[in-house]
């Protein structure tokens, strides 16, 4: 059997594939290529080394950027996960209305990050000068809250279904031993649910992280770094660094960036994946 | 003792419903807003109703309508999502299954790939993607599918390995003694099993290429086409100033579609999201 | 072995056709690009425009002309306007691209650095040739690589009705002691009046560059005088203080809390001003196509920007240029002869200057040039007339556009109250040598 299907790779294997070299594999060897040169457009590039790299590191926007997202992705992913795994045990007890309040909480998924954005950026700015203080622009700790409020607004309903599928696949069995032996609520949840729950926390704790670490959408729109980069995230810098600066060097220290940053992304994914797999229990 | 949770449960509900109509605020506030005349949207004057002096009718709808291409840029984006999610559904699916029963190293080493393509953030390709997407001409709403086939692809060939991996290979070996060649092995038996994943990653693909600015913006011709994100990042600051009302009003005619889209399949979209999470 | 030879051979295949395929659709691609074209393309010999133009307030009127011009000779104009504040990122963008802008724009020799590479060498061209002064052309040596097309004025726009509703003239106003009177008295009396002093001096995106950019240009201007320089790597800042003055008189006598300037945008402060609720506008003469839909030519004023610097009874309006044309040399010979006819046609038709002059409102410094119907504009020719030295547009040698977006966001901080003066003097003078050194470095 695997033979006759061998053979027809061009058809199943090819169309996917071909697409993957031009969509991703060459942009991709071009792109950490171009991040070792000076250039403006691909075909006019000289080689320089290092040099861009140096410059990426010595730039103190780019390690600001980097701190602040590093805390708000902590942060986020904290909230995030702990808020939905909250609601997802609340809506798993049968209450009423469950349906409804699961269809409400998902539906700002929906919603693309730059609308988000906007939406929030009216009404957080409307809420800030009711109270008298500074606006979103000014004052980068209400932007950093703010982006978080939007992410968790935004990114909960996501989680929460995902932990209700994992709860729910949660055989009772176990739930009727807890019973028997006398557990209480609180010893369930430690011993019983939460263990049980890993692959789901798992999946939604690396999808909230990297979601996070690599907003771009509702950074631009919310806040678009101001004031003075203060709100700046890690994407937004290297595209701002890449586009909005003009001069041909910063080409290449943008796609420095860039290289940095994928690495960054990779190893964050590859810790916290093994991480919370090996707390992950074999049913 | 049940009388004790059942008014527990009230409460719960009742929190719960606070916290709903919490969630849904800022989506009504912008509908609200869409119907007021544009001085009077500002920072300090967003929450406050429509009244008979700010009350703009449907002037801001008719203004987002006819004076930037909205209707174009819902187009746009409506052809571009139709055909990648398609494309990508029925290409990756059959690659998925293709790498899973081929096990050799190639196959091994194709999926590696996929599932490092995942986690790798745009902006490492952005500049080089949109320069090959230019010389290749796929800068259209037309063709931009295939670069979303190579750019998405990562995704759903994961998703769809990880279902394939559960079908037991005895029903397709079952099919080929048959006398099914793969191709109708494939369609007839291993897709009408796959149809949740399909669904799952359909709509995990669909909830990010309609929402997709960035790539988008970059790739497509300027000149010509424009998406409902570039729209709306569009209505700020471009042409010198920024038209609360029509962008409101644009805010609102695009979630709108998703609202409904949404509501008439919430059960499939939940389901399909906690599948295509468990299978993961 | 067999099967590892099969494997190796199949792989080679795999990138064989993947680089096939490649080189298919390249060849393909072009071709059916021409294809959907051809029909507009045919009737013109070759070539078409390719227009990304820098100013939004005028987009529409590019549209207009272009699609004129088309249908007139045939040949493709296509105009691409950049949303504000995003022209450089724009062009960046898109002249990477296969079909790249034919036509673009700098603002003057700090932008020109960077795009030298690609301008078309003008002169000799019948372009070059109608200029009516060889100071609008941007040299590099020899070479001509930009034409200036427009020639603008800034200042405090005023309205004298609402000033005369105050009890106040105009001709009280010559210098920044009696603007300062004239504001403060307004404001004291505020809630009797109906009306503001200022409108919104607003930060957000869309006005900003009223302020970190064309404000911001006084005090330059001055210290450039004193030194008898045109240019400077370090900026010393000698008029800081003025320009604080001036900025204390916006935000404190304005329609709104100091605080919300960030989210103020230049339509709100345009629709104050439409709507009577202050009498001054710091803004310049591309605004009077959008203000005289409402106000009529005798309600508006141009007066100068006064910081109090210098002999400012004689001092003019802020007048020059930072929109240059320059021509994309690696556009393909026949667009850049395309590119260069639709402009020649611009400067020199009948219908190409009534368009610049009277629809666009501009100032246009080409032989053929129509009297623009613009107030503003006649103001700045009554001003000069009358002996006054107009301020030259120095925020052209402005360093980059994070020096502009430093000083932008010190002056909304300071104007919040959360941030101080020091710090636009920390972003004015340090953040210059900085962002010199890092451009030119």
């Amino acid at each position: 059997m695997q033979k006759n299907i061998k053979r027809l790779w061009p058809l199943f294997l090819l169309p996917t594939f071909a697409a993957f070299v031009i969509g991703f594999i060459i942009p991709f060897i071009q792109g950490v290529y171009l991040s070792f040169c000076k250039f403006q457009t691909v075909n006019k590039a000289t080689f320089v080394g290092l040099s861009n790299y140096v410059k990426a590191f010595a730039d103190t926007q780019f390690s600001h950027a980097f701190w602040f997202t590093v805390r708000f992705t902590v942060v986020s992913t904290l909230l995030i996960n702990i808020l939905a795994l909250i609601i997802a045990l609340f809506l798993t007890r049968g209450i009423k209305g469950t349906n409804l309040f699961r269809t409400v909480f998902f539906m700002p998924n929906l919603i693309g990050g730059i609308v988000l954005g906007y939406i929030w950026q009216i009404l957080l700015n409307c809420v800030l000068s009711l109270l008298g203080k500074p606006l979103l622009a000014l004052d980068s700790t209400y932007g950093y809250w703010g982006l978080i409020i939007l992410m968790c607004w935004q990114q909960i309903g996501y989680m929460m279904i995902i932990y209700i599928a994992g709860l729910q696949s949660i055989p009772n069995d176990y739930m009727e031993a807890a019973k028997i032996d006398g557990a209480t609520t609180w010893q369930t949840l430690w011993h019983v649910k939460l263990p049980n729950l890993m692959p789901s926390i798992t999946i939604c704790s690396f999808l909230s992280l990297t979601n996070s670490f690599k907003l771009f959408d509702q950074n631009l729109a919310l806040t678009a770094g101001e004031p003075a980069h203060m709100s700046e995230m890690l994407a937004l810098n290297i595209y701002n660094t890449f586009y909005v600066r003009s001069g041909i060097q910063w080409k290449g220290i943008g796609q420095a960036k860039a290289v940095i940053f994928c690495i960054i992304v990779v190893l964050i994914s590859l810790i916290q994946l093994k991480a919370t797999r090996s707390k992950e229990v074999q049913q | 003792m049940a009388k004790k949770t059942r008014t527990g449960n009230a409460v719960i509900t009742g929190i719960f419903v606070v916290f709903c109509l919490a969630w849904v605020y800022p989506v009504v506030m912008v509908v609200l807003n869409s119907f007021k005349v544009e001085s009077a949207i500002s920072t300090n004057t967003a929450f406050e109703l429509p009244t008979a002096g700010t009350f703009a009718g449907l002037s801001n709808f008719a203004d987002a309508l006819s004076s930037k291409g909205f209707l174009s840029a819902f187009w746009y984006s409506l052809v571009i999502t139709v055909t990648s999610v398609v494309l990508i559904l029925i290409c990756c699916s059959m690659c998925a299954w293709f790498i899973t029963r081929v096990n050799n190293w190639v196959s091994k080493l194709c999926y590696f790939l996929f599932v490092f393509s995942m986690v790798v953030p745009f902006q490492m390709l952005m500049f080089t993607l949109s320069s090959i997407s230019d010389r290749l001409g796929l800068n259209t709403p037309y063709n931009i599918c295939l670069i979303y086939l190579g750019f998405g692809a990562g995704l759903a060939v994961f998703m769809f390995c990880g279902f394939v991996k559960s079908i037991p290979i005895e029903i397709e070996e079952a099919a080929m003694i048959d006398g099914c060649g793969p191709v109708r092995t494939f369609f007839l038996v291993v897709l009408p099993m796959l149809k949740p994943t399909v669904v799952s990653v359909g709509i995990l693909e669909t909830m990010w290429l309609w929402n997709d600015y960035l790539l988008p913006y970059l790739v497509l011709d300027r000149k010509k086409y424009t998406t409902i994100p570039i729209l709306i990042q569009y209505f700020r600051g471009s042409y010198g100033k920024v038209e609360m009302g029509p962008m409101m009003a644009c805010i609102v005619l695009t979630i709108i579609p998703i609202i409904i889209v949404y509501i008439a399949g919430q059960k499939h979209i939940i389901k399909g999201v906690s599948a295509g999470a468990v299978k993961g | 072995m067999k099967k590892i030879i099969a494997l190796v051979l199949c792989l080679v295949m795999v990138f064989a056709l993947c680089a096939c395929g490649e080189s298919n659709t390249t060849t393909t691609a072009p071709a059916a690009g021409s294809a959907t074209e051809a029909p507009a393309d045919e009737p013109a010999a070759a070539g078409s425009v390719y227009y990304l133009n820098f100013k939004p307030e005028q987009d529409q009127q590019w549209q207009d002309l272009a699609k004129s011009y088309t249908e007139q000779t045939g040949v493709p104009v296509t105009v691409v306007t950049a949303a504000s504040g995003t022209y450089e990122e724009t062009l960046a963008a898109e002249m990477a691209k296969s079909e790249a802008p034919t036509l673009f724009q700098v603002n003057g020799p700090v932008g020109l650095a960077n795009w030298k590479d690609y301008c078309y060498d003008l002169s000799g061209t019948p372009l070059y040739g109608e200029l009516t002064n060889d100071s609008f052309a941007l040299k590099d040596g020899d070479q001509v690589l930009g034409i200036a097309y427009v020639i603008e004025s800034y200042g405090i726009i005023a309205n004298k009705t609402l000033l005369e509703k105050a009890g106040h003239s105009i001709d009280e106003i010559n210098s920044f002691e009696t603007l300062k009177a004239v504001v403060e008295d307004i404001t004291a009396r505020k809630d009797e009046l109906g009306f503001s002093a200022f409108t919104s001096a607003g930060m957000d995106g869309s006005s900003d560059w009223r302020f970190k950019t064309h404000l911001a240009n006084l005090p330059i201007y001055f210290e450039y005088k004193e030194d008898g320089i045109s240019s400077t790597p370090a900026i010393k800042g000698t008029y800081l203080d003025n320009y604080k003055a001036i900025w204390d008189l916006y935000i404190n006598n304005a329609t709104c809390d100091p605080k919300e300037l960030s989210g103020k945008t230049g339509s709100d402060a345009e629709n104050e001003m439409l709507n009577g609720e202050a009498v001054f506008f710091q803004n310049g003469s591309w605004e009077y196509g959008a203000l005289s839909a409402k106000l009529s030519d005798d309600d508006m004023v141009m007066i100068p920007i006064y910081i109090g610097v210098g002999d400012e009874p004689n001092q003019g309006l802020c007048t020059g240029t930072e929109n240059f044309w320059c021509v994309n040399k690696d556009a393909g010979e026949e667009n850049v002869q395309a590119t260069l006819d639709f402009l020649y046609w611009c400067v020199t038709s009948e219908e190409g200057t009534n368009a610049l002059a009277n629809d666009m409102g501009f100032v246009i410094p080409f032989k053929n040039a129509v009297e623009s119907s613009n107030l503003f504009v006649k103001q700045d020719a009554a001003y000069t007339a009358e002996g006054k030295t107009p301020v030259s547009w120095n925020f052209t040698t402005m360093p980059s556009e994070e020096w502009k977006n430093g000083v932008g966001s010190a002056l909304t901080a300071y104007a919040a109250g959360t941030g101080d003066w020091d710090a636009v003097v920390t972003a004015f003078v340090d953040g210059w040598a900085t962002e010199y050194q890092l451009v030119n470095g």
